[in-house]
Order: C-alpha cells, then sequence, then structure tokens
C-alpha cells in the first residue's frame, strides 16, 4: 500500500485548569511511502499535539482526541486499535524523535540499552542480540566508537550525538514512518547541517517516510517533498515544495517567507516581521483564524471559516480571496 | 528605599496570609491546636480534683461522670493531669523549637555570612553532631543535666539545631551575594546590622515554617525520653510520661493509654499540616 | 569508584574517632563522676583490679588513652551495675534481635512506601492517592509507641492473633516490626509520590512510550530507576530512626535486643554499658549511612562521575 497514513478532520484538545484548549481543529492530511513531509509553523500552532495524536500518545485524562477524528495507517484505524496493537504502532510502525534530546533520553540507562529496548520489544530480540544491533545502529547513525558510546550515558554525549542516539532508536526497528519533531531546534547550526544530512540519507537506506515538523521554513525547504503549514490548529496551505515557493497564495505564508532574513538583503534594511500574535486557542475562532492579521480581511473572512480553494492538484489554499480567484466573482 | 522594601514586604505578608487562610487544612489545624492549647491553660481548673491528688478509692477508674478521662493507679484524675501534662509538652515543644532556632540563626548566620575557616569549623561540627542519631545525643546531654522541665529544654535543644543551622547558612549564603546588600555595606553598615536587617527579615518566613515542624519533634521527643525513664518526674506529668506509665497497664486498662496519645498525635499532626499549609502559603511555587 | 569507597571509609573512621571521644568527655561529665564511683563500692579485691585495668584513680586525660587503647583491642570494659559483664559481648549477644528486627523494619517501610508511593502518583487525584497521603501524614504524626500499644491492643488483646510480647519465632516479630517500620513507610511514601510524579512528566517518559514501552516495564526500567534517587538520599536518617525507635519497640514488646537493654542499662545509670552501646550504634548508623552513599553512587551514574548530579 503506498498510502501510509491518512489523517481526516483531527481535533485535540486539552482539558486544564483555566480551560479547554483546542489545539487542533480539524486536521487533513496524508503520508505516502518515501516521501518527507513537513509541518511548518509557529510554536503553540498546535503541530506537536497533532503528531503526538497519531500515536495516541497524548496525556490522558488531560489530552483527548475529539469525536469525528479519523486517523489510519495503512487503511487501519488508529483509534479502534487494542493495546497490543498500539505498542506495535509505536515504534514498530511509526518511530518518533523529539526536540530536546538531553531531556528525552533517560539519564539512568546507558544509550545502548535503550536502543536495545525498542529491539526486544518490537522484533523481539534476546537481549545480547538486540544489544549487538543496538551497536550496529550507532554505527548506522555515525557515532564513531560504537562499541564503547554504547556503554555510556546521556550526559556524557554531547547535544549533537544525543540527536543521533534518538534517531537510532528510533530507526532501529526500521519503522515506516518517522516524525520528528523539530529534530534540530536544540542544536547549533553545524550540528543541525549533520543531523538533517543523516536523517535524509537513512530515509533513503531503509526507505522510510518523513513527517518532518518544524518552525523553520528554511529547514523545510532543503529536506521536504511537501509542505503544509499550519496555524491555529489547522493547515491553511499546501502544496509540493517548488509550488509553494515560487507561488506562495496565503498571507501567512507569504509573511513567513518575508521574515526570513536574505542573505543579500541591505545592510540598512529593517527586519519584517509580522503584526499580532496568533490566537488563542481556549476560545472559539469565529471566521479564519488570520483575518485579524491579515491585510486584506473582508467581512466574510471575519464571519465563516474560508473554504479550500485548488490552486493546482497539489497545492490548496484555505483562504477566501484564493476562493475567489480561483471560482471567480466578487466576495 | 527601606519603605518601598516594607510596602513589598507588606503586601507579600497579605498575599501569604490570605493564601493560609484559604487552606482549609491549614485552618482546621490552627482551631485544633488553639483548643488544646487553651485547654491546658483552664483545663485543670473545669475538675473539682487537683492533678496531684491520690485517691485511694479511686483506683482505675474507667471514664465516667466523675472522672471524665477516668483515674490511674493510684486514683489521681486524669482530665486535670492531662491538660496539666499538656502544658508541659506544650511548653517543652514551643520554648525547645523556639532556643534551636535562635542557636541555630546565630551559628548559621555567623557562619555563612563570614565563611572561611569559620565557616569549615562550624560546618565540621555539625557533621560530627549528625553522625550520631539525634535521640541518642538527647540521651547523653540528659543524663548529665538530669530531668525537669528545663534540663529536657536544654538537652533537646542543645543537639538538635543543626538543621536550622545549615538552612539558615544557605540562605545567608545565597542572600549575601545580593545588590542590596552589597549596597548596605557600601554605605557603611556594619555586619550586625546587615544581618538584623537585611537578612533576617527575608528568612522569616522560612524560620516560621521551620519551626512548626520543630514543635512536634520537640513533643515527640520529649515523650520519647519518658519511655526510656528520662522524661517528666512525678508528681509533674507530661503526655508522654502519662503514655508510659499507662503503657503496662494496657492490657488491663486501654483508656489510660488512649487519651495522652490521641493528644500527642493530634497535635503532632496539626503542626504537621499547618507547616505544610504555611509552607504552601509562603511560596506557593515550591508546591506540586 | 573504589576510590571514592575508600576516601570516605576512611573519613567515617576520622569521625568515628570524634564521636568516641566526645561520648567519653560526655560520660565523665556526669555530675558525681560516677564511672569511679561505682567502682569504689565493689569488693577490695575487684576495685583493685578495676582500678588497675581502667586507671580510675589516674587523671580523666589518661584514662581516655586507657580506654581508647583498650578500644583498640576490642575491649569495650566491663558493666558498671553487674561487674564482669563484658559489655561486648552484652551487645554481640542482644544484637541478633534488634538486627532482625531493623532489617524487618525497614524492608517493610522501603518496599511498601515505595509502592504506596509510586500507585499514588499514578493514580493522583483518585482515592487511593487519598489513602496514601493519609497512611503518610499518620505514619509521621503518630508515634511508633501509641502505634505499637494500638497494634498490641488490636491484634493481641482484642483478637487474640497474635502474640503480645516475648521472641520467639515469625509470629513474635510481626508487630513489633510493623510499629517500627511505620514512619519509614510514610516518609517513603510521600517522597516517592513527589519524586514519581515528577519523573512523569519528564519528556523521556514520553520517548518511552513512543517507543511501545509497556506500563509493568515503563515503571521499573524508567520511572523506578529515576524516582527512586531522592529516596536513597532518606535513607540515612531512616535508619538513625529505625535505630532509635527499636530502643521503644523492644521494651514494650519485651524483646531481648541492644535497644531494650541499653534503655536497662540508663534505668541503671550502668555508664560504661551505655558508652559502649552509643559507640555501637554511632558505628553501625555511619556503617549505614557509607553504604547509602555507596549506594547512591552505584544508582545515579552521574554522581560516579561528577560527583553530583550537575
Amino acid at each position: 500500500m503506498d498510502r501510509l497514513l491518512e489523517v481526516k478532520n483531527l481535533k485535540v484538545s486539552y482539558n486544564t485548569w483555566k480551560g479547554k484548549v483546542r489545539a487542533v481543529r480539524g486536521l487533513e492530511f496524508h503520508l505516502d511511502r518515501n516521501e518527507t513531509l513537513a509541518i511548518v509553523g509557529e510554536s503553540g500552532c498546535g503541530k506537536t499535539a497533532a503528531v503526538k495524536a497519531l500515536m495516541r500518545l497524548m496525556e490522558s485524562p488531560a489530552g483527548e482526541i475529539e469525536e469525528g477524528s479519523g486517523i489510519f495507517f495503512e487503511g487501519r484505524d488508529v483509534l479502534a486499535m487494542d493495546k497490543k496493537e498500539l505498542v506495535r504502532l509505536r515504534g514498530g510502525d511509526i518511530g518518533m524523535i523529539f526536540q530536546d534530546p538531553m531531556a528525552s533520553l533517560n539519564p539512568t540507562m546507558k544509550i545502548g540499552d535503550q536502543i536495545a529496548e525498542s529491539l526486544m520489544i518490537h522484533r523481539k530480540l534476546k537481549k545480547k542480540e538486540a544489544q549487538a544491533e543496538a551497536r550496529e545502529m550507532l554505527r548506522q547513525v555515525d557515532i564513531p566508537d560504537a562499541d564503547f558510546m554504547a556503554q555510556k550515558y546521556p550526559h556524557e554525549l554531547s547535544g549533537g550525538m544525543r540527536q543521533r542516539v534518538m534517531i537510532a532508536i528510533a530507526l532501529a526497528c526500521r519503522p515506516k514512518i518517522l516524525i520528528a519533531d523539530e529534530p534540530t531546534t536544540a542544536l547549533d547550526v553545524t550540528v543541525q547541517a549533520q543531523i538533517l544530512e543523516l536523517m535524509g540519507e537513512l530515509q533513503q537506506k531503509f526507505g522510510t517516510a518523513v513527517i518532518l515538523i518544524t518552525h523553520d521554513l528554511g529547514i523545510a525547504a532543503g529536506n521536504a517533498d511537501r509542505i503544509h503549514i499550519m496555524y491555529a490548529g489547522q493547515i491553511v496551505e499546501r502544496g509540493r515544495t517548488e509550488e509553494l515557493f515560487s507561488n506562495p497564495v496565503h498571507p501567512y505564508t507569504r509573511a513567513l517567507l518575508h521574515s526570513t532574513p536574505k542573505i543579500d538583503s541591505k545592510q540598512k534594511s529593517v527586519l519584517y516581521s509580522l503584526a499580532g500574535s496568533p490566537p488563542d486557542l481556549m476560545h472559539s475562532i469565529e471566521g479564519c483564524p488570520f483575518s485579524p492579521r491579515c491585510g486584506n480581511s473582508k467581512d466574510i473572512c471575519r464571519e465563516s471559516l474560508p473554504e479550500t480553494a485548488k490552486i493546482s492538484e497539489t497545492h490548496q489554499v484555505m483562504c477566501w480571496k484564493a476562493v475567489r480567484e480561483m471560482g471567480g466573482g466578487e466576495l | 528605599m527601606e519603605k518601598l522594601a516594607k510596602e513589598q514586604k507588606t503586601s507579600y505578608s497579605r498575599d501569604a496570609m490570605r493564601r493560609l487562610r484559604q487552606n482549609k487544612v491549614a485552618m482546621a489545624s490552627v482551631f485544633i491546636l488553639l483548643f488544646i492549647s487553651v485547654m491546658c491553660i483552664i483545663g485543670p481548673y473545669l475538675t473539682p480534683y487537683d492533678y496531684a491528688a491520690v485517691d485511694t478509692s479511686a483506683l482505675n477508674q474507667a471514664p465516667g461522670a466523675q472522672h471524665i478521662f477516668g483515674t490511674d493507679n493510684i486514683g489521681r484524675d486524669l482530665f486535670a493531669r492531662i491538660w496539666m501534662g499538656g502544658r508541659v509538652s506544650m511548653l517543652i515543644g514551643l520554648l525547645g523549637a523556639l532556643v534551636v532556632t535562635v542557636i541555630g540563626v546565630l551559628f548559621g548566620g555567623i557562619s555563612g555570612y563570614f565563611g572561611g575557616v569559620l565557616d569549615d569549623i562550624m560546618m565540621r561540627i555539625v557533621e560530627i553532631m549528625n553522625c550520631v542519631p539525634y535521640l541518642i545525643l538527647v540521651i547523653l546531654i540528659s543524663l548529665i543535666v538530669g530531668q525537669g522541665m528545663g534540663a529536657l529544654i536544654i538537652a533537646l535543644a542543645i543537639t538538635g539545631w543543626g538543621s536550622m543551622a545549615r538552612l539558615v547558612r544557605g540562605q545567608v549564603m545565597q542572600i549575601k551575594e545580593q545588590q542590596y546588600v552589597l549596597a548596605a555595606q557600601a554605605l557603611g553598615a556594619g555586619p550586625a546590622r546587615v544581618i538584623a536587617k537585611h537578612l533576617i527579615p527575608n528568612i522569616a518566613g522560612l524560620l516560621i515554617v521551620e519551626i512548626t515542624f520543630d514543635i512536634p519533634v520537640f513533643i515527640f521527643g520529649e515523650a520519647f525520653l519518658s519511655f526510656i525513664g528520662l522524661g517528666i518526674q512525678s508528681p509533674g506529668t507530661s503526655w508522654g510520661a502519662l503514655a508510659a506509665s499507662a503503657q503496662q497497664l494496657l492490657m488491663f486498662y486501654p483508656y489510660q493509654i488512649f487519651f495522652p496519645s490521641l493528644f500527642i498525635s493530634l497535635t503532632m499532626l496539626a503542626f504537621n499540616l499547618l507547616g505544610d499549609g504555611l509552607r504552601d502559603a509562603l511560596d506557593p511555587r515550591l508546591r506540586h | 569508584m573504589l576510590k571514592f569507597i575508600l576516601k570516605r571509609l576512611g573519613y567515617m573512621l576520622i569521625t568515628l574517632w570524634a564521636v568516641i571521644t566526645v561520648t567519653f568527655i560526655l560520660m565523665h561529665a556526669i555530675p558525681g563522676d560516677p564511672m569511679s564511683n561505682l567502682a569504689r563500692n565493689l569488693p577490695p579485691q575487684t576495685r583493685a583490679n578495676y582500678y588497675a585495668k581502667y586507671g580510675l584513680d589516674k587523671p580523666v586525660a589518661e584514662q581516655y588513652v586507657i580506654y581508647m587503647n583498650n578500644l583498640l583491642h576490642g575491649d569495650m570494659g566491663e558493666s558498671l551495675k553487674y561487674p564482669g559483664r563484658d559489655v561486648k559481648k552484652e551487645i554481640l549477644r542482644y544484637a541478633p534481635a534488634t538486627a532482625r528486627l531493623g532489617l524487618q523494619a525497614i524492608a517493610i517501610g522501603l518496599v511498601f512506601g515505595i509502592v504506596l508511593g509510586i500507585v499514588a502518583a499514578f493514580k493522583r487525584g483518585k482515592w487511593p492517592d487519598y489513602v496514601v497521603i493519609i497512611i503518610a501524614l499518620l505514619g509521621v504524626s503518630v508515634p511508633n509507641f501509641v502505634l505499637a500499644s494500638i497494634l498490641q491492643f488490636v491484634f493481641s488483646v482484642n483478637i487474640p492473633l497474635l502474640p503480645a510480647t516475648g521472641w520467639g519465632g515469625f509470629a513474635y516479630t510481626i508487630l513489633p516490626s510493623l510499629a517500627l517500620s511505620a514512619s519509614a513507610l510514610a516518609v517513603y511514601a510521600r517522597i516517592m509520590r513527589a519524586s514519581s510524579l515528577d519523573v512523569i512528566s519528564q519528556d523521556y517518559i514520553m520517548t518511552a512510550r513512543a517507543k511501545g514501552v509497556s506500563s509493568l516495564s515503563l515503571v521499573w526500567n524508567h520511572v523506578i530507576r529515576n524516582a527512586i534517587l531522592p529516596a536513597v538520599t532518606l535513607m540515612g536518617p531512616m535508619i538513625a530512626n529505625i535505630l532509635v525507635g527499636s530502643f521503644v519497640i523492644e521494651s514494650i514488646f519485651a524483646i531481648p535486643g541492644i535497644g531494650s537493654n541499653f534503655v536497662m542499662s540508663i534505668y541503671n545509670r550502668d555508664y560504661t554499658m551505655i558508652m559502649g552501646m552509643t559507640i555501637f550504634y554511632a558505628a553501625v548508623y555511619m556503617l549505614a549511612v557509607l553504604l547509602v552513599d555507596i549506594a547512591y553512587a552505584a544508582i545515579d551514574p552521574r554522581i560516579r562521575i561528577y560527583g553530583s548530579r550537575q
């Protein structure tokens, strides 16, 4: 099957003591074999909540996936999976790496054992075999002197190496999908490039599809086949990377692109920043969530949620202006 | 500058008081402690019997109309004895905590403020004291100073100031690096003035919490000593002494141990809960 | 690691020497100098032997040297109340009962305290959590002699299930061990609950869940290993509590251990016994603390390498 992941109308909310935060509001996307999908958005737009929901990793009772959401892995309904199937999904079919590798590794467990643990659960290996395979995995992620390093603890490694270990853990069981939640945000710039390169290599090697979560359009541009721009819990623009960069339609996308400092900009030019801030996800939002910050906002934008305009088979935008321009006629 | 600091401090303590008043458990503890304290004061007057009066015709009587808490093995009214004993236990708890605080603040303050060799020596002393379980030290000192309320307070306090000293020392070392202390010193304030006016008001909250937790430790300590035979001697009594002598008759007259045990436990519980409440009120960030 | 142990062992011996010295000074500060006094009531020949052996007519400083010398040869002196009874022999005679009682109490307090604490953390806000919190509060506030009395009354008097006093088979150890373990159990439940709550909210638990780690394995390999670290630091005070608690518990349950004999020695004002037992307790306690420090370094790899958690 080529379609690995199908997400329909995903709604995720968190019950906090201040109220209910609707972090994800009707997300729709899919992921096919061998491709890299980037989900780009600011912090707080709901992207982490969305991917945690994919493997039902939210902390209940605080977090819940609302009725009417649909998550399908290789056609199977994730939300209907029992415990055994979920365990196989987590780590076995889908691997995940997180933003802060120091906090994401167990400080009292040797890194070799942390990789081996995954192998013992999913590939049912005995301890010795799993440890040997773990060392092999360390070599795959370019960690030198793997036999020696396998005995080390997370705090003895540098940030870049820790992230490599996380990648090793996530890919140890050759999952079909790798979800990388801001994998390079906590790393130095030089290390960032190395890690992304490594991920690309391994993806080719193992044939893994990747969902890359990032707030950095540059990273998305360099590594993804398709990009989804997320804002206030929804995807406002989606398309192939080339399409998005050559023809960004949604005002938020354009603002994001605009605010990236360019290497050839004039010395004295002011850095562009988008005025305003993202809406509070605790309240329900009337109309287009971006309208308060949009220069072209009209009445209809404030009143109802925009429909999706199809710019091409692969390029869609959720914006009234685009809808009007595609369909012709006045707003 | 000082007025501003004072204003800020007042609103901080007002906030803390408000938080404390909202804490139902802590407030309940306060009421229980107030009730027990009042009873300790007026209790002995509420009964016609003197706490030391022996009555051979009323030995080991169960609680009844005549003697609300019953009588002991030589006919003394237990109601009167419980409240007289309560006076001793509570006083030892309060005074002991106070003395320990004074010693601890002096020791910890000096040690933390001056640092260096003085600090090293003082901390070594605390360390050596920590090598022997506290109550064993108390027993040894008690053998020297004898029995009686004053002696007991000395025995309990002279060995128990270690944790208070360490707490104060830690705080002092932190605070003395702060700007306003350096400013005061630059203006010519001597160490005593700096310690008194700047350091102590800032650790007052922590001290209050620590004192509240220390009191039950001393109440328990006194009861413990009574069980060892080193507590208050007859005709004086304390909750611990009452419990200790009632222990031997447990099989036959369980009510005799019931009341002293109840009040020791209740008082210790109330102080512990109050301490928790105070700690939450003074620094809500520490709450989970 | 070995260097770490040797260093701490050396440090321990120095502090033990300091403690012995202070104890000696305290014993000789007792008004009336009973150390010398009681010996004066002995029959002349025995008295002469005593004086010769312990130098009771010599200045305190010399007596100290003699005492230390004897101590290094394993001689703790004789009982003042029962001359001829060797202090060391008495201690060793009663040690097994105390050891058994103490170890059982530690085991109960540790195991049940940790289990209750973890259960409370995972069921936060629900009834098991409240039950554990109440148990923890009571364990800290209700003195162990009160608990001992209650246990005796309920399980020996009301329901004649277990023996109230004495020492024999396993049945005799149940009530005293329970009473002795109460404060340890309470402290451990409380700290494990707090520590587990903290660990559960950490990122690496999310990583483990994303790996598909089962609940049981999660608790054992990830939660306990990290949550238990603060609990280990509390073992020192807990052991002190149990040591000291044994005085009262052994007395109440009439158990022939060092604790009840220590209490008897105090009653008898048998100062050589008191001193010998104090030194014994101090040594045991310091050894226990050392073992705990070693265990702490063994469990937390960060301590082993850096000496602290930073």
